[in-house]
């Protein structure tokens, strides 16, 4: 790649050839330096959760505390060895995850990264759809409401997508529930598919857990069709909070780039507005949109968890809230970790992006 | 900007946003600021407005709107209107604790930061970053079980939920803050204070500490949103406070999902659509302030009351 921006260089003007070389290696250093930065962010990351959840107590006592006798609780304490000093703990815990090793959970007594790997696939199915929803929804409307700035598609439209981010996914999945699922009778309550669905996936071979494909894969029609109008509401509650964000995102995108020059330029060429909207304002308009995604999908992830707690999607979000209400602190600090982890790759294959389509950034 | 002639009142925050505004932003912004004020007055009057208490129990459970209930009893035998409105006040309660803790801390750690620089700076803005990018529902997880275990009394409960949501919102306050201490150091009136020969404490007190915090009305009105928000989904998960101690939205959420599925629709709509009237009361306040402080997204005014403003002039 340096090779061939550098040989027909050596000729021309000397300035140009000069700026190209320090652009390029400035990229990669930028790269690099990025991609260095997440080491240190999630051992920051896991620092933190680890010694908060260790400050107050051990996860022994926590989940059995009162339920057993105190020598059998202090014999269970000793034997996890959890009654060593915590940074010999802290030291021990970096080197098993180093090795993969998450720990087990206490109330069931699971391997974490099984736990982990189990109901990672539905989180992420649900991540998945709501992300298109949100896309789908917010950018059209967003273009939409930044042509009319002012009028009232405008002002509707921003009110709802306040609506939007106002409204808990909770309660979103409240009101979809109580009218798709109860009221009409469309749409199932929760769950991720039917009972008859269910047994169909356990014949397959080498099962995904990713609905969509292990549906799709079984060749059963009435299963893919079950697993489709199982993840229509909960992608909706969950899309539409993202949506309002995107919407605002690229409104307020559009109204700037709408006002430069080369618009204007384009209209006075005879550029139809459709046009000019959809592509001279909205393509420079995206840069901004791919860094706050980034963000939102921390958002995403926080709002999965109480998705999932509101249709009973058995994912990692349900997991956690249900080992919550166990006290199980081994089993929380494995997801959290893990999601800590989802969060920071995503921020730098987010921040890549941007840079490679945007000349500007660099550090 | 003639604001030395115009009166104290006249620029405060909200009121001199509201002279600024025209059309439409000014409907978004008196929308705003009128919700807000409802939630405020409930929240202070909720003991004359409310009929029962929070946590009086009745026979009757799951019973729809009535005379005696005007919005039905939940599971519990509670009465759901008495617990939407006793709802406000523990919600105003936690919000205004973990704004100003949150403030109080960032804009300490924001200014310090941003004025000494060096390794304390590099070491304050890397952990800020890993916080920002963790989601703020887990890391308020987090918090509240190492501040309560997961189970609390009433102050202890609002407490618990104050400081985890104050831990999310540190680094947002230190950010702004540093970002504004930066660019204020090299400002003369800054340079000639250090010349004079006064104190870094009483630089950053006086000097960068006034100039830095104007943006932070704006902050605040945004923030007090998301606090609500996360109040109710710590409720919601079960880890906020005991239904006994004080009424909380999330939790009642919570206990209306079953209900829900049964078509028992009133334990549910009344305590969410008080979370969403809040919660927009509070966005449209804090986004019609921060178009207006921008100048690209401010409402222009019509070219004829321009010339009327000249004229004024």
């Amino acid at each position: 790649m340096t090779a061939m921006i550098d040989l027909p260089v050596e000729e021309p003007a000397a300035q140009a050839p000069k700026r190209r070389n320090k652009s390029g290696g400035s990229l990669g250093k930028y790269l690099l330096i990025r991609f260095l930065l997440i080491f240190p962010t999630i051992l920051i990351l896991v620092t933190m959760v680890f010694f908060l959840m260790r400050i107050t107590g051990d996860p022994i006592t926590a989940a059995l505390g009162g339920r057993l006798p105190p020598e059998q609780l202090a014999q269970r304490i000793h034997e996890a060895g959890y009654d060593r000093p915590v940074m010999v703990q802290y030291f021990e815990y970096l080197g098993q995850l180093l090795t993969g090793n998450f720990g087990r959970t206490i109330s069931d007594n699971l391997l974490v990264t099984d736990m982990l790997a189990t109901y990672g696939a539905a989180t992420l199915e649900l991540a998945v759809n709501s992300l298109i929803v949100a896309l789908a929804v917010g950018i059209p409307l967003g273009m939409l409401a930044g042509y009319k700035r002012d009028k009232w598609q405008d002002a509707v439209l921003r009110v709802s997508a306040i609506l939007f981010y106002a409204t808990p996914v909770f309660f979103a999945g409240l009101l979809l529930k109580l009218v798709f699922a109860v009221w009409l009778g469309w749409l199932p309550v929760a769950g991720r598919s039917g009972t008859s669905t269910e047994i169909a996936m356990t014949q397959l071979a080498s099962p995904t857990g990713i609905y969509w494909l292990d549906a799709l894969r079984s060749g059963n029609m009435a299963a893919y069709w079950d697993v489709v109008q199982h993840s229509v509401l909960p992608a909706v509650a969950l899309g539409l909070l993202t949506a309002g964000i995107f919407l605002r995102l690229v409104r307020t995108n559009v109204i700037g780039t709408l006002g430069k020059d080369y618009v204007e330029a384009g209209r006075s060429r005879g550029v139809s507005e459709f046009r000019l909207v959809t592509k001279h304002a909205y393509k420079p308009a995206l840069i901004p949109i791919i860094t706050v995604m980034g963000l939102q999908i921390a958002l995403l992830l926080g709002g999965a968890v109480l998705t999932e707690t509101t249709f009973e999607w058995k994912g990692l979000g349900f997991q956690l809230a249900s080992y919550l209400t166990a006290r199980d602190f081994v089993a929380v600090q494995g997801i959290v970790v893990l999601l800590a982890v989802i969060v920071a790759i995503s921020n730098f294959i987010v921040d890549v992006i941007a840079a490679l389509i945007d000349p500007r950034v660099r550090y | 900007m003639a604001q030395a002639n115009e009166s104290f009142f006249s620029r405060l925050p909200v009121v001199a946003h509201l002279r600024k505004s025209v059309g439409l932003q000014r409907g978004m912004l008196v929308a705003g600021i009128a919700i807000t004020a409802a939630f405020l007055l409930t929240a202070a009057f909720a003991p004359l407005i409310a009929p029962y208490g929070f946590s009086q129990g009745f026979s009757e459970t799951q019973s729809p709107p009535s005379s005696a209930h005007i919005w039905g009893t939940t599971a519990g035998g509670y009465d759901v209107f008495s617990r939407t409105i006793w709802g406000a006040q523990t919600a105003f309660l936690v919000v205004v604790i973990a704004v100003a803790l949150s403030i109080f801390a960032g804009v300490i750690l924001g200014l310090v930061s941003g004025y000494f620089g060096g390794w304390v700076d590099r070491v304050l803005v890397v952990v800020s970053d890993a916080i920002y990018a963790f989601p703020t529902l887990l890391l308020a997880i987090v918090m509240s079980i190492t501040i309560s275990r997961g189970s609390s009394s009433l102050w202890g409960g609002i407490f618990s939920a104050a400081i985890s949501i104050t831990v999310v919102f540190i680094p947002q306050y230190f950010r702004v803050i540093r970002a504004e201490t930066i660019r204020l150091k090299a400002e003369p009136f800054v340079e000639s204070a250090i010349v004079v020969g006064a104190s870094s404490v009483r630089i950053m007190a006086r000097h960068i500490y006034k100039n830095a915090t104007r943006t932070l009305p704006l902050i605040f009105t945004l923030n007090a949103s998301e606090a609500i928000l996360t109040l109710a989904a710590l409720g919601f998960l079960g880890f906020g406070i005991e239904p006994t101690y004080a009424a909380e939205w999330g939790y009642d959420l919570n206990r209306a999902q079953s209900d829900a599925t049964a078509g028992i629709w009133w334990t549910g709509v009344f305590p969410g659509a008080a979370i969403v009237l809040t919660v927009l009361g509070l966005t449209l306040l804090g986004e019609s302030m921060n178009d207006l402080n921008d100048p690209r997204l401010r409402g222009r005014r019509r070219a004829g009351k321009k010339k009327q403003e000249l004229v004024d002039a």
